[in-house]
């Protein structure tokens, strides 16, 4: 059994592939996080104009995306769009999904932080005269990103985990690149390998989250 | 003493860690008493409550009510605590069930009753804390002094020997007191055995037959309401009553 | 033909759409049952592990949260990959539909434990106390009284946790199960057309959209209720 799932030798040769998998995996997390939290912040800034007109056709553009498949959008990009002639690569394709889908996500958490701050709170710091987007930024998103914490870092472990998509499209990261160590060696110990690696990558930020959220739901009752 | 013993709790010690909170407490009550025990915040008077229902189990000691020992391993609690009804400071109403369903729910499930049987003496309950016609609303939808009044009602369609009442009226808006004290007057009257941990010292000056002054995990002194209220013995219970009556 | 024809001739091309319906209709047809059995299988198992945990056996309770922590680390598309290519290799050989049936089902278990456990566990303690004093068992107590406030209090994160993870079908692609994209992809490739993938995108959106709408709903309505 650990001869064939976790086999020594195996390890040894496939650990440089699978170094630079964990590699990219680290580097896209480090791109489709900020994306998507910047995406996320458009779509909740806009939001909290709180007029119908903003605020409907947002929110149907938030329940697309939650809607949709993830996957289902990259392949789009990916093996669709070229038949428009648009071209974008691998890494393009992941970048615009991620910025659609986890944009959506981020948003949608942000908003419900933004809608739990006080109106007191605007109106306090607009009294004083603070303009309307510097309100925004110093007065109400610190305390929305407070209350929210837990989603944001629950949503954040989603979309690490989601770049494992990448494999689809080719992108050499952790995943894809244990599959490749795998079809070398006809054996599946790099694809154990990867998931040791994602599992302890991962599992700090899983205790951190069960603790919070458990705490978030006792407030309630 | 009126009448033999049905609540017997002797030599009663609790640890919480550290904390020593009951230091050897005894207390007898006779069939049909009702006793007050009174004493400041911290004093082990709620903890000596839940220890006579077993709610909290005591680290040494005994607790016999009426006739069960309630410390023994062979004993079935759960049949045992259907003699002995609860009333808790903040009521502990179910609030996804109906003020009957709350009543009715322990006859089912515990006393084996059928739902019509269960409705029946349910609704009874509910009538003799003059609550016949809130049956069918949720906790939500009635007062504080309602909603303790179907929580008695909920312990005595068990048709208990003993009821305990732990602060009952503590949680309450004043002008919703009375109510709840009306139907402990009437339980009273019917010869109901009680154990009332409160400050109502107008009710256990008219109703108590004995007043227990706790302090620090042990009975300082005890006696009739007359006795402790007038002229108490000992100079922390001097200290408490005049505490309590200057508020 | 002007931009916007040719636009309309690749995406929306009636024709291949009108070809490929049946296969799209088939594929969503693999979606909603592997998706019932996910969903099924996964609020179950993580009910009942969170019934288990609330007994109290310190042991079993260690590894039901190690086994939850493992689930929700791991990214769905590994563990697939994992149980389609991996066990193989020990002569255990899952289709695709299994594969990712047992993948999502078990990252639905962990998730939905750690739900159903915290509504658990955020039911005051009075309430356990007066049913208790009333002759009620643990059991009985945690049937009648605490499960059905628990659940409420779940329904919410529960229902967006659910619909997160059944989109996760779509993986099942990689795996060769005939879901919708996995049809449509097929499709595409043999129509040289990506019409079909715009089909397959309708019927994931009118699979989904309704459970979003409907999470949305619950979640306002909840919210108002306190």
């Amino acid at each position: 059994m650990l001869q064939t799932f976790f086999n020594l030798e195996i390890i040894e040769a496939a650990w440089p592939i699978i170094l630079a998998g964990l590699g990219n995996t680290v580097l896209l997390s480090l791109v489709v996080v900020p994306l998507g939290l910047l995406g996320g912040l458009g779509l909740a800034m806009l939001a909290s104009v709180r007029k119908p007109w903003v605020r409907w056709p947002l929110m149907a553009w938030v329940d697309f995306f939650r809607a949709f498949p993830p996957l289902v959008l990259l392949i789009f990009l990916y093996a669709g769009l070229p038949f428009a002639g648009l071209e974008l690569g691998g890494f393009a394709c992941v970048c615009v999904a991620f910025f659609l889908n986890t944009g959506a996500y981020y948003g949608e958490i942000l908003r419900a932080g933004i809608d739990s701050v006080p109106a007191g709170q605007t109106e306090a710091a607009r009294s004083t005269g603070v303009g309307r987007l510097q309100t925004m930024l110093y007065v109400v998103l610190p305390q929305a990103v407070r209350n929210v914490l837990p989603d944001l870092l629950s949503n954040t472990l989603e979309v690490v985990k989601l770049t494992s998509l990448g494999s689809v499209v080719a992108m050499p990261e952790l995943l894809f690149q244990a599959r490749q160590a795998q079809s070398l060696t006809y054996n599946p110990t790099p694809i154990v390998l990867a998931a040791v690696i994602y599992f302890l990558m991962l599992w700090p930020l899983v205790r951190l989250l069960s603790r919070l959220e458990n705490r978030a739901l006792a407030g309630r009752g | 003493m009126p009448g033999k013993p049905i609540v017997e709790a002797r030599g009663i010690h609790k640890h919480f860690g550290a904390l020593h909170v009951l230091k050897g407490v005894d207390l007898v009550l006779a069939e049909r008493e009702l006793v007050f025990v009174i004493g400041p915040s911290g004093s082990g008077k709620s903890t000596l409550l839940r220890c006579l229902n077993r709610l909290e189990q005591p680290s040494s000691g005994s607790v016999v009510v009426d006739g069960v020992d309630l410390l023994d391993p062979r004993t079935d609690i759960n049949h045992a605590r259907q003699r002995i009804g609860m009333v808790f400071q903040s009521f502990n109403l179910y609030p996804h069930m109906t003020a009957l369903g709350n009543v009715t729910l322990a006859l089912r499930k515990v006393a084996g009753k059928s739902r019509s049987e269960a409705d029946a003496l349910g609704s009874a309950a509910l009538a003799r804390v003059g609550l016949a016609d809130r049956a069918g609303h949720t906790p939500g939808q009635l007062s504080g002094g309602q909603q303790q009044r179907v929580a008695i009602a909920r312990a005595i369609a068990l048709e208990p020997r003993v009821m305990l009442f732990d602060e009952p009226t503590s949680a309450l808006d004043p002008e919703l007191v009375g109510s709840v004290l009306g139907v402990m007057r009437d339980l009273r009257e019917s010869g109901m055995t009680m154990v009332v941990v409160s400050h109502e010292m107008g009710f256990a000056r008219n109703a108590a037959d004995r007043v227990v002054f706790m302090d620090e995990g042990a009975i300082i002194e005890e006696g009739t309401p007359a006795a402790i209220f007038e002229t108490p013995g000992h100079e922390r219970t001097r200290a408490f009553i005049g505490q309590i009556q200057r508020h | 033909m002007s931009n916007w024809d040719r636009f309309v001739e690749t995406f929306f091309n009636a024709k291949v759409m009108a070809k490929y319906l049946p296969d799209i209709a088939y594929g969503m047809l693999v979606t909603v049952e592997l998706a019932a059995l996910v969903i099924v299988a996964g609020l179950a198992s993580g009910l009942a592990l969170a019934l288990l945990r609330s007994l109290g056996f310190r042991p079993v309770n260690l590894l039901i949260v190690f086994v939850v922590d493992l689930f929700r680390a791991l990214p769905p598309l590994v563990i697939i990959v994992f149980i389609y290519f991996g066990l193989p290799a020990v002569d255990v050989a899952p289709s695709g539909f299994v594969s990712t049936w047992l993948s999502l089902a078990l990252v639905l278990t962990a998730f939905s434990e750690e739900i159903f456990w915290a509504g658990i566990t955020s039911i005051a303690k009075g309430q356990w106390e007066a049913a208790r004093s009333t002759g009620l068992s643990y059991g009985q107590t945690l049937m009648n009284v605490v499960l059905p406030q628990a659940l409420r209090l779940t329904i919410p994160p529960l229902t967006n946790r659910t619909i997160a993870i059944t989109k996760g079908t779509a993986l099942g692609t990689v795996v060769a199960v005939s879901e919708i994209l996995g049809m449509a992809s097929s499709a595409m490739s043999n129509s040289y057309n990506p019409s079909p993938l715009t089909l397959g995108a309708g019927a994931y959106l009118i699979l989904f959209l309704p459970m979003v709408i409907l999470g949305r709903w619950l979640e306002t309505k909840m919210a108002w209720k306190r």
